[in-house]
């Protein structure tokens, strides 16, 4: 909408052939700039600014909803992406949003790309069975991705299902994976993605993971500033759910807590209670900093402690602070409380990383051929 | 005042500054059809010309008090309309005590905090507290809802309107006549009818949409709320140049408080935070810019002490600064001692 034309907007011929004069064409020029600098470059009389303005403000505004009408159309095309982990989707009211940036950190190996490749699955699945019946895009950054793996998920989950002729080879079929090995092909993928979303009936975008890409960033010795390709990757990818009404699922790193990172406000002032400095204890906060945060709509958060892994609904709109404690089997993540342990306070945004195995151990066990393939 | 201060465009002001007309006493005894052939322009272009510096130096018309100063009110006249207005209730008993009442309308409130603190929750609140019928203590009004980043969703605010409907209920358990009547229209699907909802996706709608509010309004008069959440996403992703958007800013905030003063209604900005190095280290702040900060009238920022959820009143011109706790329930947002059940008033 903020590449609108004045032309076609409807202003009488001789006040857009001012604006068009003036290097002036899209909605997006017009009202960057306040009224009395768009007087004095047009050199027209204020009233007729202030018109031409209401004008193609009106013209460029979104038309509104009322929210009984964005409930019933929620309603009517499901609006999530089930996980068949029913605590989870209790939680989350249906599963993962359509439309939304829903975020999984935690420290390496807790499960974050087990819990991917389960839902890349999912969504392929015919809607019989619970899944979206579409395609799915795979961005893997850190070559994670295993389609071995994928399958055995496939098969332990839903053995009814894969054991019939085919159907694997279906399912897999509809699972695209790329492979961007750096930040202007991501972007690139992604504009490309614009239109094959709609067209091809996509309807899941997977990034594993997002952190790598700043990483690619700081390589190349860019600094980091407002202006970084990767911030507007970013924004591009949450307008991209936006548009296409697609759930979108973003892995993130960890990366070091330091003391300096509890921030406090200036009326606050510099307090050294028990909480902060057990909070500190963990040591680890989720990578790409606070304005990232502010933009993802959901956030889980996978982190162990106490011996057993927990995934915590960090930040979402409709859901309790809850941790729900999992484990990862050959049929993917399993939840093993569903009701979920209440998080008071602040400790929900906490990522803790103590006492616990890592992943990649366990993997050796599972290096055998699917069943189909022997 | 002098003529290149005049609200004109560029070439009559040239025009007029050539021809020797230089203060604004020189064109105060003119007639338009000789200012017109003076400067070679169109009659009514000269009208125009005349029009702007009479608007300038004369006073308008209206109510004019004691004839000191056009437009102006008194003191005790604001007092009485003050005392009348109702507020919008935040759900938090605590939270509407220390704001002296709940939101107040013809003010912009700005709230912010850090991810997850609840100011969505918030902002669905209002837009459901602002619905509440008059005979029970609200205003009565819709709300327009302006979500640049994508957080409204309809479910929670379902759920949100049918927790304030259950309180109204419980708290109003009077079966007679002229709450019947109103009984009827506290229903869920009507909360969320009365919510008007618009997605931004860029900085530009987000200037077209406030820019057309004014249109807006005045079709709908039974407005009583603009909530915009948040007002911070896209100008801190798109915008290259800073000083630029401190401008732009200006203008979108000077618009919203004329709006709200005009139709009567409340403006709710929430915020997102950053942080700023002061004092040799980093604080968390809310984000747009200092120049920012001074544009709302009153100002809470959301904030976790401890393990609760607090909100601090930071700025406001007519009550103290303080805090309260608040919860986000199921139902919404609520006080810390509201799980007990209100006795009933037989």
């Amino acid at each position: 909408m903020a590449n609108k034309l004045i032309n076609q907007m409807g202003l009488p011929p001789s006040l857009s052939h001012v604006f068009s004069a003036r290097n002036i064409l899209t909605a997006k020029d017009a009202l960057s700039l306040p009224e009395i600098d768009l007087m004095a470059l047009l050199d027209i009389d204020i009233d007729l600014v202030r018109a031409a303005v209401a004008r193609i403000s009106e013209a460029t505004c979104p038309p509104f909803q009322t929210g009984l009408a964005l409930l019933e159309e929620k309603m009517k095309s499901g609006g999530h992406l089930s996980t068949f982990l029913p605590g989870l989707d209790i939680a989350l009211c249906g599963g993962i949003p359509f439309g939304a940036l829903t975020e999984l950190v935690g420290p390496s190996g807790i499960g974050k790309t087990q819990f991917c490749l389960k839902l890349a699955l999912l969504a392929a699945l015919p809607e019989c069975y619970g899944g979206l019946n579409g395609q799915v895009i795979y961005i893997d950054t850190e070559s994670k991705f295993s389609s071995r793996r994928m399958i055995e998920i496939g098969e332990g989950s839903f053995p009814q299902i894969f054991r019939l002729q085919g159907l694997a080879q279906k399912m897999a079929g509809r699972i695209i994976v790329t492979r961007p090995t750096s930040i202007s092909e991501f972007n690139d993928s992604l504009q490309q993605m614009k239109l094959t979303l709609l067209q091809n009936e996509v309807k899941l975008l997977i990034v594993d993971s997002i952190a790598a890409l700043v990483s690619w960033d700081n390589e190349k010795g860019i600094i980091s500033s407002r202006q970084s390709p990767v911030r507007g990757s970013l924004s591009f990818l949450k307008s991209i759910a936006e548009f296409s009404q697609v759930p979108v699922v973003v892995t993130n790193q960890v990366r070091s807590h330091s003391n300096d990172d509890t921030f406090h406000y200036i009326f606050q002032g510099h307090r050294k209670d028990t909480s902060n400095s057990e909070r500190s204890e963990s040591h680890l906060t989720a990578a790409l900093g606070i304005q990232w945060a502010h933009a993802v709509t959901i956030r889980l958060i996978f982190e162990a402690h106490s011996g057993h892994r927990f995934i915590k609904v960090a930040k979402s709109p409709i859901s309790p602070p809850v941790a729900f404690p999992f484990v990862v089997e050959s049929s993917g993540i399993t939840l093993l409380n569903q009701e979920g342990i209440s998080v008071a306070g602040s400790e929900i945004n906490a990522i803790r990383c103590q006492g616990w195995k890592s992943f990649s151990g366990i993997i050796q066990q599972w290096n055998q051929l699917p069943s189909f393939m022997q | 005042m002098e003529i290149s201060n005049l609200p004109i465009s560029p070439s009559i002001r040239s025009k007029l500054l050539s021809k020797g007309y230089t203060s604004l006493s020189s064109l105060s005894s003119i007639s338009p059809s000789f200012l017109a052939q003076e400067l070679s322009v169109k009659l009514e272009e000269a009208v125009e010309v005349l029009r702007a510096v009479s608007d300038t130096t004369t006073s308008k018309s209206a109510h004019i008090p004691y004839g000191i100063i056009p437009g102006a009110v008194t003191a005790w006249d604001m007092l009485s309309e003050e005392q009348m207005q109702r507020h919008i209730s935040t759900g938090c008993e605590d939270l509407d005590a220390i704001l002296g009442g709940g939101i107040h309308c013809k003010e912009v409130t700005e709230v912010g905090g850090v991810p997850g603190i609840g100011k969505t929750q918030l902002g669905i609140q209002l837009a459901v507290n602002v619905q509440i019928p008059v005979e029970y203590g609200g205003l009565g009004g819709k709300a327009v809802y302006i979500d640049t980043e994508g957080s409204f969703m309809a479910e929670r605010a379902y759920q949100i309107a049918e927790g304030c409907i259950y309180d109204i209920l419980d708290k109003f358990p009077s079966n007679s006549r002229e709450f019947l009547s109103c009984k009827e229209r506290l229903q869920v699907n009507n909360f969320l009818a009365g919510i008007f909802y618009f997605r931004i996706c860029s900085y530009t709608e987000q200037i077209a949409v406030i820019n057309y509010l004014e249109n807006f309004l005045t079709e709908h008069g039974d407005v009583k709320l603009v909530i915009i959440d948040s007002v911070t996403f896209h100008f801190r992703q798109d915008f290259d140049d800073l000083a630029q958007r401190t401008r732009v800013l200006g203008g979108l905030s000077l618009r919203l408080m004329k709006l709200s003063k005009m139709f009567n209604l409340a403006v709710v900005l929430l915020n997102q935070v950053t942080t700023k190095f002061t004092d040799g280290s980093f604080q968390l702040t809310l984000a747009l810019g200092d120049s920012w900060s001074h544009s709302c009238t009153n100002r809470i920022i959301l904030h976790w002490n401890g393990n609760e959820r607090c909100a601090y009143i930071e700025k406001s011109p007519s009550v103290p600064s303080a805090s309260a706790p608040y919860l986000v329930t199921g139902k919404g947002i609520r006080g810390i001692n509201s799980n007990f059940k209100r006795a009933r008033i037989m």
